[in-house]
């Protein structure tokens, strides 16, 4: 069945490429205003209904007792109809930028186009409009945050099918993407920040979704607190260049932006270093990624979706958006390569030893978070955004697969009333016995992420580790260097814990018990089928931005590939300027390699590790003998300082919570109850020991008063006469 | 020979002004005031206010005092009275209050001379001229029945309010 | 002569000034006022002398006005004299808080 599907791909493919560069007519947006619209309207109908669902369920408390609205049998219609709503507004918004999508292909667009809806500020100087950008940039975006978030939508009915909350959490989903479309279709600042908030906060919601639950409620909270120190970043920076530019509208601050800000000023860099804050408290890199492990406690399709596919990766679009910036201040490219550099390889060595199969693809994700960064930090933003779209896919399925792998575990072990965890890979083992389209199709994942080709990541992850060795040429070229040697180390640890994941879940002996193994079965097809379409993207993905280097040879597939660097040129329009000025100010290397040798010889040694490295570790970790969780030891030593991830949520409640809690409580019991109430309570009573000590005049006496009256009489006597 | 009569007047003033004060008896007290009143009027006599001098012993000694008295007699306070006086701090506050009032009243009055009226001194032979052309009464007649008519109704006036008011206060009830 | 009728006006209004802060009994506080006022009119008097009549007519509107307050201020004293059985001015206190 791949044979046929492979080939339709390859047309579909050579003609996109061919379609591209039409010198055409001018590009008609179709509805781009729906394409917000549509997911908010499905907020507000999923809304209603939750609203109507939980009024019923509140009677019921008050009555006595709980209500559950799936006995009987019968679903009541608050938990029918978002099945409905949810993905088909999504689906929706999905067909309109397809639409969109082939009309931008068919035109040849330089410059992007924006649609203009209201006034939304208009004071002084600040005039800042509630306006959509359409370019190739946003539709890349666009296609990633709707087909991907339509897909785990259709995965979310039947993943939160039995939940009791149904319709608010269809809500949330359907608000999230509302946010994000928001922040991939502003046109200025202000608009890109609303998302971005807003997506802050639909993460919130939807990590605390079951907040019944403290640690949950915590996670949730947590991710939000650490996501606004990154805002508060972003925020200095869009002060700083309204201050400069006069106006936060993208063409406007990056058609005037080379020739206001000097190439590696003190300005652009504090600009530059300031939105990388934003970026890492959004995009989870050192060193605010603590909260996206946390975020493991939400709904699994929310990890996927949010934490895997659109609401981390809109650090790296923003980077990506302001790349004018970043290639004006070299500094702060760098600083960008190498933080997701360092990020990359911290994660994943945690990776290595976490035991909650979520756990492990969290910290997955923020490596690969990283491997973003490092492309766009390098300059590369096609690379860049390109294996946010693979990574976008292969993330994904990996989440979704897991997904089904704890639906059939929890499943399982609720049968048989045990209390083991089902996320906990050590009680699984030998699933592929039982669920083996998930399987498949997690090993498909596997070997993108691992870098294998002709997967989706091999082409992604590859291109970017060329483009930071190419930099090493030029200034900074020992940094560069270094997060080349930090790149491919972790694409190494990245293949062994993906492997170790797969092993310790599906290979080997069954370590879930005899009893709860007869009750683990496939997932419904509402949820595999998802997982196909994602591990079709996952093959093919990559296919649309082959390099040229390779393009003719083997790894090409001779030439038979379509759509080479297909991605490079449809962004040229966007990050063009940007190539342009690193080009002219820091050399262009975009052909150089730090050890010798061309990028094919590269490409080709790096996958071929990737695959002996994958092999060995299933070889390896399939020897291991593992005991279910509640027999096993707690890891000792360097392992276990892995496992704790390396204390570093403990160091942070210990430099920064603890002092801020202390501080808060000093504010409040000494200053506010102590000196401030005091001073109050202290006004009260000196007023009354004033009123007391007058009081102490009306004796009632007449003498008393004849003599005050003589004192007066002296004392203006004494005034006359001195 | 006015000189003496001056001194004698007014020393007699302020002994029997000072002898009242202390008393204890109120109607002790009372006599004594009669005293510094007729002395007083004496030294109208020596200012040539012969007129003044004689509503002085007529009004004031002759009528006001012995009003005092009938109300004293009245009240029944001319027996067994008690020390009257505030002794103690009391009277030495007030002694320092009132010492130091005239202190800087003395200052003012026996001043270096810099005050302006005791520049005007021209206007005694006025006076004496005054006095011999209209007399002692006539003086002070003239002025009071032409540039002070209206301010002589009105104390007329307020005299008859003064009466009705006294009565009314201390009617019994009935 | 004018100087020390001066400061004999002085002296008289300070011993009247002394015997209203210390006497108890209300019609000698009332008397000790009189007081003060005869030694106003002293100095009117004296003064009158040099600078014309009208310091004479002002001490015979005093005198007359004296009268009228002295006949109210008594009537007063015998009002209060019927409800308190004593004119001892430590006793009238109301206005103590």
């Amino acid at each position: 069945m791949t044979l046929p599907l492979g080939y339709f791909v390859l047309q579909q493919g050579h003609e996109l490429q061919a379609a591209q560069g039409h010198a055409g007519e001018a590009f008609e947006p179709f509805l781009p205003g729906l394409v917000v619209l549509l997911p908010l309207l499905g907020f507000l109908l999923n809304g209603a209904l939750a609203l109507a669902a939980s009024r019923r369920s509140a009677e019921a408390v008050r009555g006595g007792g709980e209500l559950d609205f799936f006995q009987g049998g019968k679903r009541p219609l608050t938990h029918v109809l978002p099945t409905w709503i949810g993905p088909g507004v999504i689906g929706l918004a999905f067909v309109i930028v397809l639409v969109n999508f082939f009309r931008m292909l068919g035109a040849d667009l330089h410059e992007p186009v924006v649609r203009t809806y209201w006034t939304w500020m208009a004071t002084g100087s600040l005039q800042v409009d509630a306006a959509l950008q359409l370019d190739q940039l946003s539709m890349v975006m666009m296609l990633v945050v709707t087909g991907v978030s339509f897909l785990i939508h259709i995965f979310s009915v039947g993943y939160m099918g039995d939940d009791q909350g149904y319709p608010r959490y269809f809500a949330y989903l359907n608000l999230f993407v509302f946010f994000m479309l928001t922040l991939v279709m502003g046109a200025n600042f202000p608009v890109l920040f609303v998302g971005w908030e807003g997506v802050g906060f639909c993460s919130y919601i939807l990590i605390g979704y079951w907040f019944s639950d403290r640690e949950k409620a915590d996670a949730g909270k947590k991710a939000f607190v650490v996501n606004r120190i990154g805002d508060f970043g972003f925020l200095v920076a869009m002060f700083l260049i309204f201050t400069i530019f006069g106006t936060l509208n993208f063409t406007e601050v990056f058609e005037a932006a080379p020739a206001t800000l000097a190439y590696g000023g003190a300005l652009v860099t504090a600009i530059t270093l300031l939105l990388l804050l934003g970026a890492t408290g959004k995009s989870a890199q050192i060193p605010l990624y603590v909260w996206l492990p946390d975020a493991m406690a939400g709904p699994t399709p929310v990890s996927a979706l949010i934490h895997a596919a659109t609401m981390v990766t809109a650090g790296v679009y923003m980077v990506a958006r302001t790349s004018v910036l970043f290639a004006l201040a070299p500094v702060g490219g760098l600083s960008v390569a190498l933080i997701g550099a360092a990020t990359a390889l911290f994660a994943a060595t945690i990776g290595l030893a976490q035991y909650d199969i979520k756990k492990v693809l969290a910290y997955s994700t923020i490596s690969q978070l990283g491997y973003m960064f490092i492309g766009v930090g390098v300059g590369a933003y096609a690379a860049g955004i390109f294996h946010l779209m693979t990574h976008a896919f292969f993330k994904a399925l990996l989440f979704l697969g897991s997904g089904a792998v704890i639906h059939a575990m929890h499943h399982a072990l609720h049968h048989t009333h045990n209390h083991a965890d089902p996320q906990d890979m050590r009680n699984m083992g030998g699933l592929k016995k039982y669920m083996p389209v998930t399987w498949i199709v997690m090993w498909v994942a596997t070997l993108a992420i691992a870098g294998i080709w002709p997967f989706a990541g091999f082409f992604s992850k590859d291109e970017i580790i060329w483009y930071a060795g190419a930099r090493a040429a030029g200034t900074y070229g020992g940094w560069f260097t270094l997060i080349w040697i930090m790149a491919l180390a972790a694409a190494m640890i990245t293949a062994v814990y993906m492997t170790r994941l797969m092993v310790m879940t599906f290979h080997g002996a069954n370590r879930t018990g005899q009893e709860e193994a007869r009750h683990l079965h496939e997932a419904p097809w509402v949820m595999t089928v998802p997982l196909m379409v994602l591990a079709v993207l996952s093959v093919f993905g990559g296919w649309v931005n082959v390099p040229h280097a390779i393009s003719e040879s083997f790894l090409g597939g001779f030439g038979l590939l379509p759509m080479t660097e297909w991605m490079h040129e449809w962004l040229h329009p966007v990050a063009g300027l940007a190539t342009e000025i690193q080009a002219a100010n820091a050399g262009d290397f975009s052909h150089h390699s730090p050890f010798g040798g061309g990028e094919l010889l590269w490409a080709l040694l790096s996958t071929a590790a990737a695959l002996v490295v994958v092999l060995v570790s299933a070889r390896v970790v399939g020897g291991f003998k593992i005991l279910p969780a509640h027999q096993s030891r707690e890891p000792s030593g360097f392992k276990k300082v892995l496992f704790k991830k390396y204390y570093v949520d403990e160091i942070y409640d210990g430099l920064v919570v603890q002092p801020l809690l202390k501080a808060s409580r000093f504010a409040w019991k000494v200053i506010d109850a102590g000196v401030v109430d005091g001073i109050a309570n202290g006004l009260g009573h000196t007023a009354r020991a004033a009123g007391w000590f007058g009081s102490l005049f009306q004796t009632g006496s007449v003498n008393t008063y004849a003599l005050f009256l003589a004192i007066g009489v002296l004392v203006i006597l004494g005034v006359i006469a001195f | 020979m006015a000189e003496i009569l001056f001194y004698v007047f007014s020393a007699v003033a302020v002994g029997s002004a000072i002898a009242m004060v202390t008393r204890s008896n109120p109607v002790a007290s009372l006599l004594f005031m009669v005293a510094t009143l007729a002395s007083l009027a004496g030294l109208y006599v020596l200012f040539e206010a012969h007129f003044l001098a004689a509503v002085q012993i007529i009004v004031y000694a002759g009528a006001i005092m012995v009003l005092f008295l009938f109300v004293i007699m009245l009240l029944n306070l001319g027996h067994d009275y008690q020390r009257d006086l505030k002794g103690g701090v009391w009277a030495i506050l007030s002694f320092i209050v009132a010492g130091a009032m005239a202190g800087i009243l003395a200052r003012q009055f026996g001043g270096s001379g810099a005050s302006p009226i005791y520049e005007r001194f021209q206007g005694a032979e006025r006076m004496d001229a005054l006095l011999a052309e209209k007399g002692a009464v006539g003086a002070i007649a003239h002025p009071l029945f032409t540039d002070y008519v209206v301010a002589f109704e009105l104390v007329g006036i307020l005299l008859l309010v003064a009466v009705v008011g006294a009565v009314a206060l201390a009617k019994r009830k009935v | 002569m004018l100087t020390e009728a001066l400061v004999v006006s002085a002296v008289l209004f300070v011993v009247g000034t002394f015997g209203v802060l210390v006497r108890r009994n209300a019609i000698i506080m009332f008397l000790c006022i009189e007081l003060q006022l005869n030694a106003a009119n002293l100095s009117f008097v004296a003064l009158s002398r040099y600078l014309g009549m009208d310091g004479q007519i002002f001490v015979f509107f005093v005198m007359t006005v004296a009268a009228a307050e002295a006949a109210v201020g008594l009537a007063i004293i015998i009002s209060i004299f019927r409800h308190y059985e004593t004119v001892s001015v430590d006793n009238f206190n109301l206005l103590k808080w």
